[in-house]
């Protein structure tokens, strides 16, 4: 459904250019929910925007090939981005606070958005106020303006618009971080059942708990690359990516009485990303052929791919 | 390091007349007080800006003119930035019962029309310079004192501000170590912006003779004189004080125009 | 003995302007008090109240009703002037690490201020002792760190530079606001650690503020959760995560990713955490709470002592 072949983008800025997101190659199934696990700088929110061909001016796809129910998407033209962003491809942001225009009513948004899609106003109306209801925001809430919503039901509204359409991918990058841990639950059930309905959800945060609770299959990522990539139940017991080992043991755990481990080091300065493997400089293992040589993704069982040159092929 | 080319033309501008004022002895040919020509002479190679109504030379009036309205306008603008600088800090930073009876004094001589405040205030201290620059200032106050209370404000709900009240530093130390530096890229702004007003109002108030006694030369005084001329055709003597006073104001707009835009342009990056 | 204690602690913000006025009640009727060395964890969502009891435990905020007793001295009502004098006991962690530097200030100005202030050393004494802080809270080489900027530090960086500050004076009272909420999940652990590490050091009183419970329950002996400015729950940490009691409580936990494998009874609550400025009437739970009877809609519920030391504020555990 997604194919996403050796994908190279770079930031140009002021002060160097950022290798964001380097030799990412992935797929994804129909129906699946695929979490992208990675802290800030990682390169999981370039990916997502290169996949919605949302990246800023100054950003460059320099190679790669992104394949979305056969349709090359980096070919298309900004024209036939449009009409496929949203329809065929959605995302939920972060911050509930912004998606939303603070001077006009949720309601008449949504079927702006709808009627660039082709539809007309009546059933615009209609299709909004179905998907509203089906994110639990009532008729009521329908035709109010943004700030008489909770954080916690304008991410309500976000998702709904992103459903709308019935995509076949959803990208929701870091959709509870900005809430309570409280709503962070309701809104998590709220994108399962949307996963259940039949549709991709591609889940980014930089929580593997949440990862590993919610999606069926999880890719890590660090400094631009994917580190890790295999189901859940295997990244929970078998992870095999010191940086995936590492995460695991980040994570506070209740009833145990220790302390979460951290990593050692800060994420690297993708300006100048070390060389060799890119997380040498933090890796407990590290030695001379980390330094110096690149590892690759290999496949070391079925479905299980790792990049370190201390996992061999089995 | 790039110069935007306003805050360049503004300061060339300003520095030029800076330079007149304090050279005025080398620069002027004539007296600006006494006859050097006959009346009402047109421009000509001995009196580039012609002559007035009493045969005086217009350019050496232009130049030690500028030394009356530079020390007005600088004077003033220093008054009101101190005064209300200081009553912006510490209002906006202690807030309370003194911040609301200030902020309502403020507001009081904010809502007066700027310019019959200055003339009111300026025709009951009586006309000198000293008293006009103090009459300009304090029409100035209250627009300092609210931009810089606004960004205290602001800036007091900064974390750094908080660690620093609980990490135990005194008020004062917080107030002009940690607050107003971040002040001086608005105030700077302010100052020109103000600069540019303050010629206006200068020339204003000369024009109605509260600045100066004749035959003091001054730009809005000579200004007014020569409307008297314009029917006999001496365009000079209203033309050449008017377009300086247009050139000055021109500068200090720039000015203020070229530090907001880099600074906008800083804390976009 | 406690070394902080709060006493039936209002805290309440005017808003709005002259005319319109609302009183927006963020800390209602709280207290609780933490001891020489102990380290009392305080849990709640955003809008909680427990950052504004954390600042009035150090008053910076001044409580509308209610005493603030540190080390035996009220401190309610003391000015500003003497408070200075108290304030190098005490201090604050702060949660975002990038606006609690003067962006204009290098490290070694930030840390050496407090030191010129509250100890009569000389600059250079200053700058060895910041130096020193720097590399035992891991920043080396020291001397690189003194001279840069807030903005050429990373967040985790930055953090450590603002618990190197709060340790300088080496004070009894640490508060730690969300100390690690802003900060990747890697180098998460290793911040706490950090503020550990001095607390055992000095033999420290800690608040650390937190919305995970979960990260709470490892560090803290005893924990406090609020819930709409009020107190609702507090005890032994262990018995706190193991038999929590307050239905917020078990939601809270029920929250947290992975936290069936505890086996707590799973509450999912509806709605959000309303508006602080028109708490509902009663308990304050009980438009979101499953468990609502007709008194939590009528009466708000006391705060009673099930065993010793472990209070809750809820009509389920009242005996009537």
């Amino acid at each position: 459904m997604l194919i996403v072949e050796d994908l190279y983008v770079k930031y140009y800025t002021r002060r160097g250019t950022v290798s964001a997101v380097s030799g990412v190659s992935f797929t994804m199934q129909k129906g699946e929910m695929l979490a992208v696990v990675g802290e800030s700088g990682s390169g999981k929110s370039t990916l997502a925007l290169t996949i919605m061909r949302l990246l800023p001016r100054n950003a460059v796809v320099e190679r790669g090939r992104i394949l979305l129910d056969g349709i090359d998407v980096l070919k298309l033209s900004e024209d036939e981005m449009r009409r496929i962003r949203g329809s065929k491809v959605s995302m939920v942001l972060q911050d509930p606070f912004t998606t939303l225009d603070p001077l006009r009513r949720v309601i008449d948004q949504f079927i702006e958005f709808l009627m660039e899609h082709g539809l007309d106003r009546r059933s615009a109306e209609k299709l909004a106020l179905e998907a509203l209801e089906s994110v639990g925001i009532p008729k009521t809430l329908a035709y109010s303006y943004p700030h008489q919503l909770s954080g916690g039901q304008k991410q309500r509204v976000a998702i709904a618009m992103a459903i709308a359409l019935k995509p076949s991918l959803v990208i929701a990058d870091e959709p509870t971080t900005a809430l309570d841990v409280v709503v962070q639950k309701q809104i998590m059930d709220l994108i399962d059942t949307i996963k259940r309905g039949g549709t991709s959800v591609m889940l980014i945060t930089h929580d593997i708990a949440l990862a590993i609770e919610r999606a069926d299959r999880i890719m890590v990522m660090y400094g631009g690359e994917v580190m890790e990539i295999a189901d859940k139940g295997t990244i929970m017991s078998r992870p095999l990516h010191p940086y995936t080992q590492g995460l695991l043991a980040s994570i506070p755990r209740l009833g145990s009485d220790k302390i979460p481990e951290s990593i050692p080091g800060y994420p690297p300065d993708l300006r100048n990303p070390p060389k060799g493997c890119v997380f040498h400089p933090r890796c407990p293992y590290a030695d001379e052929r980390c330094r110096s040589i690149k590892p690759q993704l290999i496949e070391v069982e079925k479905g299980h791919w790792v990049k370190c040159h201390r996992v061999v092929k089995a | 390091m790039n110069i935007n080319p306003y805050t360049g033309i503004g300061l060339a501008i300003i520095l030029a007349f800076v330079l007149m004022a304090l050279l005025a002895d080398i620069i002027a040919p004539y007296s600006p007080t006494e006859a050097s020509g006959n009346v009402l002479e047109p421009p000509s190679i001995h009196h580039i800006m012609g002559t007035d109504n009493l045969g005086r030379d217009v350019f050496s009036r232009i130049v030690f003119g500028s030394r009356t309205i530079l020390m007005v306008v600088f004077l003033a603008v220093a008054i009101s930035g101190a005064l209300g600088t200081i009553l912006g800090l510490l209002t906006g930073y202690v807030g309370g019962a003194i911040d609301r009876v200030i902020s309502f004094i403020m507001d009081s001589i904010y809502a007066f029309p700027s310019l019959i405040l200055a003339i009111a205030l300026s025709v009951a201290l009586g006309p000198n310079p000293l008293n006009a620059a103090i009459a300009i200032a304090l029409t100035y106050v209250p627009t300092y004192f609210r931009m810089i209370r606004g960004q205290v404000l602001s800036i007091k709900s900064e974390g750094f501000v908080e660690m620093a009240k609980a990490l135990g530093l005194p008020t004062t130390r917080i107030i002009f170590r940690h607050i107003f530096p971040h002040l001086i890229p608005t105030l700077a702004v302010v100052f020109s912006m103000n600069s540019a007003d303050a010629v206006l109002t200068e020339a204003a108030l000369s024009f109605l003779g509260l600045t100066v006694q004749p035959p003091t030369p001054d730009w809005g005084f000579d200004l007014y004189k020569g409307r008297g001329f314009i029917l006999a055709g001496a365009w000079w003597m209203l033309a050449f004080p008017g377009g300086m006073i247009t050139l000055l104001a021109i500068g200090f707009a720039l000015l203020s125009e070229g530090i907001s835009q880099s600074h906008a342009v800083k804390s976009f990056e | 003995m406690s070394l902080v204690k709060l006493d039936n602690v209002v805290m309440e913000f005017e808003l709005g302007t002259f005319l319109s006025k609302t009183r927006i009640r963020a800390v209602d009727r709280v207290s609780i008090d933490i001891g020489r060395g102990e380290i009392y964890g305080l849990v709640g969502e955003s809008g909680s109240g427990k950052s504004t009891l954390g600042r009035v435990s150090l008053r910076l905020y001044k409580p509308t009703k209610g005493r603030v007793i540190f080390d035996g001295i009220d401190i309610t009502d003391l000015p500003e002037g003497k408070l200075r004098k108290l304030r190098k006991r005490m201090q604050l962690i702060p949660q975002d690490p990038f606006s609690s530097i003067n962006p204009l200030q290098t490290i070694g100005e930030a840390l050496i201020e407090p030191l010129l202030v509250h100890v009569d050393i000389s600059r250079e004494e200053a700058i060895e002792k910041a130096k020193e802080i720097l590399e035992e809270v891991g920043l080396t080489p020291a001397e690189e760190f003194l001279t840069r900027k807030p903005h050429q530090l990373s967040g985790g960086q930055l953090q450590r530079v603002a618990i190197a500050r709060a340790m300088l004076l080496k004070p009894d009272y640490i508060v730690a606001d969300e100390p690690t909420s802003n900060l990747d999940a890697s180098i998460r652990a290793s911040i706490v650690k950090l503020i550990l590490e001095f607390q055992r050091r000095f033999n420290q009183a800690l608040l650390f503020i937190s919305h995970d419970i979960a990260l709470v329950s490892l560090i803290a002996s005893r924990i406090g959760v609020m819930y709409l400015g009020q107190l609702v729950e507090e005890g032994p940490a262990k018995s706190i995560i193991r038999e929590p009691l307050h239905p917020y409580t078990k939601a809270l936990i029920s929250a947290i990713p992975l936290s069936e494998e505890l086996g707590v009874e799973r509450v999912v609550l509806k709605g959000e955490i309303g508006n602080i400025a028109n708490p509902p009437k009663g308990c304050r739970l009980h438009p979101r709470c499953p468990f609502a009877m007709d008194i939590c809609r009528r009466e708000e519920p006391p705060m009673i002592e099930v065993t010793p030391g472990r209070k809750v504020k809820c009509w389920l555990y009242v005996k009537r």
